[in-house]
């Protein structure tokens, strides 16, 4: 690679910043500051062994990639959600692809009254994810935003740090090429022939991702 | 007993000045009728450039042309005194407005929530310097001796020891007695209250009066005061007129803030909440345009009023350009304040929890935050829907349950790659007139998802229902 004396022209600055902020690169420095603040344990072993702060990362998104409802989503994050809400902390729903039956949840564990979901859409759906991230009262917030952009994610990312929230935000499969800000993302596949679905993490911040599938328990 | 005077030397101008945009522009205030008109204060900047109190508007316009003028309203400063009686009212019972320009308030029996009163004088003077006011503040035995010694103090507490020797080194013209026993006194050659106090009293009221012995025995505490006490309205109206007309939601920001703000303190005062209150804008040429705003709680403090307020007006079109704010509340309610400080963990969360609640409400609608609710109700949609109906606590529903629920149900026969599970017999809800029966089996969708599907008993045709998650 050619070593250039002069300083970065300002194309080359943005490209860079373009890169950083689409996290694509990170910088060293940053994801040893950052490093495994804290994580919250997914319920599944498999998967807390792959992420390299052994768990959810707290204080921000997790970007889950999917077909659409169904795809092994619930199976993913009703351990999580189990536990969060017998600690009797409220858990958010934002714009779900469907309505939530509540005795399914309830045989997952789910407690539900400390489960909310929130019918809303459109603009008003990113809106409510980030005021709930935010208020850093919630154990977790789960938002299907499909309409979401980098910018948008970028946003939410902030949100979930200041609120040091639990973030998962749902796109669909289409958005898999699109740079994201996501501290963390992975891709799920329905559960198929082997009645199990799996994830493949694409991108997780302070480690390098498995190229594996990981089976996430039985579905339900 | 302990009172407190409050003395306001620049009540009018002060005033006057929180209704400008920038209250840091040079500014006076003016006495006297139109041609003759007089300056009668005038705020820091316009004294810079040399106006002063007694020149004639034009001088005072031509040494500082941009100067801000408004004609000296006694209704705006009668105005202003009930609000700050109102403010007070929120520290004592007894709150005064005898005393022109000033305010005397019982204090004693506020310590024991405010106090000691080092603490409570700084909230005092922090909450009076955010309104914008410059004051003197005075405490003494009795509401005559801190009205008196406010004239020459600013800060001092005194005692019933303290009492005698402070007062005793007031100056007579500064001593609250009429203009003519001062003149009379000092013919005489008193200067001080102290050498009248060393006046055998016989000889004192012979010689200058009762009138004077009665003041003399007032500050010393031993003749009764009677004052009139305050006693606060149980309305709240207040409105802010606009120079200009303003265009845009975001230009009603400030003056929002400053009526939310009284509100507040009137709250305070009354140790009420309010659930509701109405904005009114008066539009340039049209029909005043009317809000109300809901609350789910009652509320009171300024920041959350205003920042419910903003979500309320973010989805609001303005009909036109607006000349004046009024804010309206008639219906208080109480208010149980909950101090932040004092919560731990669990509690502060809950409140964090409504805050965020009401803030989601406030914008979408009481009906987009919906609860988790298990129905007992063997109807899958009516599971999920019914606000009525009991609630399945005694018999939980044990059979395999999909995640997701569709509210529409679609054809699904061409999606199905192979049924996994089922038939369920489902079979229901003949008695309110929605007769179900329906065959549910679990199903491999093409794409490897599994999906709850059903059919009717012996019918053709499958619906989607359901996403196992």
């Amino acid at each position: 690679m050619p070593v250039s004396l002069s300083l970065p022209g300002p194309r080359a600055v943005s490209a860079l910043d373009r890169l950083l902020d689409s996290r694509v690169v990170w910088r060293a420095q940053e994801s040893a500051a950052e490093a495994p603040a804290s994580a919250v344990a997914s319920g599944h072993s498999a998967l807390d062994a792959a992420l390299p702060a052994g768990g959810w990362p707290r204080g921000a998104i997790s970007e889950l990639l999917s077909d659409g409802a169904g795809s092994g989503e619930l199976a993913l994050l009703w351990p999580l959600l189990a536990r969060l809400t017998r600690e009797q902390r409220p858990v958010v729903l934002v714009a779900p692809p469907a309505l939530p039956y509540p005795a399914a949840w309830r045989q997952a564990g789910v407690e539900l009254g400390h489960c909310h979901w929130l019918d809303v859409s459109g603009r008003e759906a990113l809106w409510a994810t980030e005021q709930c991230l935010r208020a850093g009262c919630c154990a977790a917030v789960l938002a299907w935003l499909p309409q979401a952009d980098a910018r948008a994610l970028r946003r939410l990312q902030v949100a979930a740090a200041s609120g040091d929230t639990l973030g998962f935000v749902h796109r669909p499969l289409t958005r898999v090429g699109e740079a994201s800000p996501a501290a963390l993302r992975l891709r799920l596949h329905g559960p198929g022939e082997g009645h199990t679905p799996a994830l493949e993490v694409l991108k997780c911040r302070g480690g390098w991702p498995h190229a594996t599938r990981i089976a996430i328990g039985a579905g339900a | 007993m302990r009172w407190a005077c409050l003395l306001f030397p620049r009540l009018a101008l002060e005033g006057a000045l929180r209704r400008r945009d920038d209250p840091a522009a040079p500014f006076a205030l003016l006495e006297g009728a139109p041609p003759r008109q007089r300056i009668r204060a005038a705020n820091q900047a316009a004294r810079a450039q040399g106006i002063k109190p007694g020149q004639p508007r034009g001088l005072a316009e031509a040494l500082c042309p941009e100067l801000g003028c408004a004609p000296l309203e006694a209704a705006a400063v009668e105005r202003w005194r009930q609000r700050l009686a109102a403010w007070a009212y929120a520290y004592s019972g007894q709150v005064s407005l005898d005393y022109p320009h000033a305010l005397v308030f019982e204090v004693a029996s506020s310590l024991a929530l405010f106090g000691p009163w080092p603490a409570f004088e700084a909230r005092l003077r922090g909450e009076l310097a955010a309104l914008g006011f410059t004051h003197r503040l005075v405490v003494a035995p009795n509401p005559a001796a801190a009205r008196v010694l406010v004239n020459a103090h600013d800060g001092l507490a005194v005692d019933e020891a303290g009492l005698e020797a402070a007062l005793a080194r007031l100056p007579l013209a500064r001593s609250g007695l009429a203009a003519e026993s001062v003149q009379t006194l000092s013919r005489s050659g008193f200067r001080r209250l102290g050498e009248l106090f060393t006046l055998p009293r016989p000889a004192l009221a012979r010689r200058f009066g009762s009138g004077v012995m009665r003041h003399l025995g007032e500050l010393r505490g031993e003749w009764p005061l009677a004052l009139t006490v305050y006693r606060p309205a149980h309305h709240f109206s207040r409105s802010f007129e606009f120079d200009r007309p303003v265009h845009a939601i975001a230009g009603l920001a400030f003056p929002l803030k400053r009526l939310l703000q009284e509100l507040s303190a009137f709250l305070r005062g009354q140790d009420a909440g309010i659930e509701r209150f109405s904005l009114v804008l008066g539009l340039e040429g049209g029909p005043a345009q009317r809000f109300e705003i809901g609350l789910l709680a009652p509320q009171r403090e300024a920041e959350t009023l205003l920042e419910l307020t903003r979500a309320q007006l973010e989805r609001v079109r303005l009909e036109g350009p607006v000349l004046s704010v009024t804010l309206a509340a008639s219906r208080l309610t109480a208010y149980a304040p909950v101090r932040r400080e004092l919560l731990a963990g669990p509690a502060r969360q809950a409140q964090a929890w409504a805050a965020l609640h009401q803030r989601l409400v406030a914008r979408l609608g009481g009906a987009a935050l919906k609860p988790l609710v298990e129905h007992r109700e063997h109807r899958p949609e009516a599971a999920v829907f019914a606000a009525a109906g009991p609630r399945a606590t005694d018999i939980p529903e044990a059979r395999l349950r999909p995640g997701w629920l569709l509210a529409e149900m679609p054809p699904a026969e061409a999606g199905i790659a192979r049924l996994l599970a089922g038939p369920e017999r489902i079979e229901s809800g003949w008695w309110d007139g929605d007769d179900v029966r329906r065959d549910y089996y679990l199903a491999e969708w093409h794409d490897g998802r599994h999906a709850w599907v059903w059919r009717e008993p012996g019918g053709e045709g499958f619906h989607l229902h359901g996403w196992f998650g």
